[in-house]
């Protein structure tokens, strides 16, 4: 296709998605109502009115609307190509995955079955029942069900398994070692970037660049780098432009700005609307008790609430995770996700089309540690309907991509084969070592990555390395900082002699620095 | 546009197997060179003018299009031509990106006029020895639409008007207005009748019911 039809139709998608949204009625409102305006003349009438918007900031408004949408929209495709290409364009991994999901879904329906718990009750909460959740909604923390019988439907070791046997059929895979041998445990050949095309990619974390995280410690003079900073930060919130706070991001986000940023990429926004759809998931909540409940219950006192960082905001996790999976609009994301939504009919209705219903509402089955996807964001907004605007929104951009299979370059796929290649490229020796020791690096890394580094890392390291992630719209860097933690402790690594002894060097993670180990490693390495 | 018509067919053409390139002589001792050639004869007889060639790649890297053009006369003698050198579908041979995806070849793209094509010669080449196969599917060529030619329609038309006499009209409207403004009134109601929402209404349950047994495998 050439540039220009690509282009309108690139237009006519926006144009067809924010049609029927709210902010198109916001704007068809004002310019009605600017219309009494004194400087509004009828013989320049559209001019008028657009040069209104403009002054009036929804101008801008509509154009972080398109940005986003931007971010969200497939990438331009051929006209003949099937959705479930579009969704994931090999076909062994599109078949990967769909048989890891009738994994999980034979899970969750013996565990079901096994335990007498239906996935949804036949007639919803009853009435009691229904009012003392409303009266506990603030404080659910308190509330100690039986969950012992419940386990997690999968954990990411699991995952890793299936990871690590993808193959490609047509992958000539022969053991004879050679140049293009690869020691890690991946083994399909997907484009992952080196350190020379990854320098040029994050050219502002750069040694010469000030940052966040880096420049802003105790010792350096706040005049050198982080009082202009922290202005133009201002200014950015100020002037409420996506587009330049995602730019800004790259360089880290002032602690006092950064939930004002973090909302402003991700156009987040808390206007009744969205206050509104909170509630009416709250409702959902109330109305319908669902056996993934338990599971996000559980899920979040195993982990979350064993946190010295996170155990506090245990009530805002459960009401933002219950609410989460009420979210049909969640099921947008599917288009782009090589996932499918766990198909279901209602009771006595099987193979009727009219009764077929996705579970959970948003499709998405929780798994050990997805309450760690959230608690983080607690520190940035503590009001639940924002909260839980902003981390929808980082979810169906960057979280899905973490625990399923596809090919896409922040896919867990891609990032496991680059932290493998990053290690085997610049520290052969190291990875040599630990594979001769039975301690395959990825098997030590891979719960970091899944995570997103959540939980490993203190909280403040944790928010400068999402900073990045959603400054340069992309997990790779959470591959590349899994590399420099082992190359850190290469040293120690070095001298251990099994896998156990491996873990234990590299178990506590939380007195690292991310962002100077993110600068040496992909700009201070030999190549 | 032309690219997003769905009433086009494909001419029916027939995909040869694909022939793939040994180096060696003797039969033991051949090795792949990763080039294969697939020949697409096109319907005996007609000789096509091309718009359009679309295929699904399977691993293959570069793809170069040859074109046997009949030169002008009806039975006149066939030439070999080169229309496009050394695609590139796969920008680095030895990954996967590109390896499935769906590709058109445009006629615009080819460097000879491709008029009165006989039959088709798609020269794949995949330098990589990290795949075991490639070649192409779903190669479907369409031909270039004619356009109706205008004259024919609006000839038997003018046999039927007959004079345009304007009607005797006195205080009613002029009726060039009032019909311009219906018609306008009417794309309006259109345009009204299109706005459809695209904000979902979010409800999950089906009629306030959500009683599920189990989740469906297949």
């Amino acid at each position: 296709m050439d540039e220009g039809t690509e282009l309108s139709l690139s237009i006519a998608q926006i144009v067809q998605r924010l049609k029927g949204s709210h902010l198109h009625s916001q704007i068809e409102r004002q310019a009605k109502d600017c219309l009494h305006r004194p400087e509004i003349k009828l013989e320049s009438l559209k001019e008028d009115v657009r040069s209104y918007l403009k002054t009036s900031g929804w101008e801008k408004k509509l154009q972080n609307a398109v940005y986003r949408e931007l971010h969200l929209q497939l990438p331009p495709s051929h006209p003949t190509a099937p959705p479930e290409h579009l969704k994931e364009p090999l076909a062994y991994m599109r078949k990967a995955q769909a048989s890891w999901e009738k994994r999980i879904l034979k899970s969750l329906n013996s565990m079901s079955t096994e335990l007498g718990v239906p996935l949804a009750r036949q007639v919803g909460r009853p009435a009691a029942e229904q009012k003392e959740l409303t009266d506990k909604w603030n404080e659910m923390g308190t509330d100690e069900p039986d969950l012992s019988r419940f386990r997690p439907v999968y954990a990411p070791k699991d995952f890793l398994e299936v990871l690590i046997g993808l193959r490609n059929p047509n992958h000539d895979s022969r053991e004879e070692i050679g140049a293009r041998s690869h020691w890690g445990l991946i083994q399909v050949p997907l484009n992952v970037r080196d350190i020379p095309q990854l320098r040029q990619a994050y050219s502002e974390l750069n040694l010469n660049s000030g940052q966040l995280g880096i420049d802003d410690h105790a010792h350096v003079h706040p005049d050198l780098f982080e009082n202009d900073y922290v202005q133009t930060g201002q200014k950015v919130v100020v002037e409420q432009d996506s587009a330049a706070a995602q730019q800004y991001s790259r360089r880290g986000c002032p602690t006092g700005l950064r939930a004002d940023l973090w909302a402003l990429i991700l156009n987040s926004t808390n206007q009744q609307q969205d206050v509104m759809h909170y509630e009416q998931l709250k409702a959902g909540v109330i109305q319908h008790d669902l056996l993934v409940d338990n599971l996000i219950y559980k899920d979040v006192k195993l982990t979350a609430s064993n946190d010295d960082y996170y155990f506090v905001f245990e009530d805002f996790l459960y009401q933002v995770l219950l609410c989460f999976s009420r979210d049909t609009g969640v099921l947008e994301h599917f288009k782009y996700n090589s996932a499918t939504p766990p198909k279901s009919y209602l009771h006595g209705k099987v193979g009727d089309e009219d009764y077929a219903v996705v579970y959970p509402p948003n499709g998405v089955v929780p798994f050990h540690g997805f309450s760690m996807y959230v608690a983080p964001l607690c520190f940035l907004y503590n009001e639940p309907s924002k909260l839980y605007s902003v981390f929808r929104e980082m979810y169906i951009r960057y979280f899905f991509r973490l625990h399923s299979i596809s090919s896409s370059f922040s896919g867990i796929v891609s990032l496991c084969l680059q932290f493998e290649r990053l290690l085997q490229t610049h520290l052969p020796q190291l990875f040599y070592h630990l594979r001769q020791i039975g301690a395959q690096p990825l098997r030590i890394a891979f719960k970091w990555m899944v995570r997103a580094f959540s939980g490993y890392l203190s909280t403040d390291q944790l928010l400068l390395l999402w900073d990045r992630i959603l400054g340069y719209d992309s997990l790779e860097v959470v591959a590349v900082l899994a590399a420099a933690v082992f190359a850190f402790r290469a040293e120690n690594l070095m001298e251990v002699t099994s896998l156990a002894s491996a873990e234990a060097v590299l178990a506590d993670l939380s007195t690292l620095k991310v962002i100077p180990l993110i600068q040496i490693f992909l700009f201070a390495t030999a190549i | 546009m032309s690219k997003f018509s769905d009433g086009r067919q494909p001419i029916s053409c027939t995909v040869k197997a694909p022939v793939y390139l040994q180096i060696g002589e003797s039969r033991a001792e051949t090795a792949q060179s990763g080039v294969c050639v697939v020949d697409v004869a096109l319907p005996f007889g007609k000789a096509v003018s091309i718009e359009e060639i679309t295929f699904k790649n399977y691993y293959t890297a570069y793809i170069t299009v040859r074109l046997l053009r009949r030169t002008s006369a009806r039975d006149g003698p066939t030439k070999w031509c080169t229309a496009l050198r050394d695609l590139l579908l796969m920008d680095n041979p030895h990954t996967e990106r590109g390896s499935q995806d769906y590709y058109s070849i445009h006629r615009d793209q080819m460097l000879v006029e491709a008029d009165h094509v006989v039959s088709v010669r798609l020269i794949l080449k995949q330098p990589s020895s990290a795949w075991l196969a490639f070649s192409l599917e779903e190669i479907k060529i369409f031909p270039r639409m004619e356009p109706e030619p205008e004259k024919e329609v609006s000839d038997w038309l003018s046999d039927l008007i007959l004079v345009d006499q304007h009607p005797d009209v006195e205080g009613l409207p002029d009726p060039q207005t009032v019909s311009s403004s219906i018609q306008q009134m009417w794309a309006l109601t259109e345009v009204m009748q299109t706005n459809q929402t695209t904000a979902s209404i979010g409800r999950f349950d089906v009629d306030g019911c959500y009683d599920i047994d189990l989740l469906s495998l297949t």
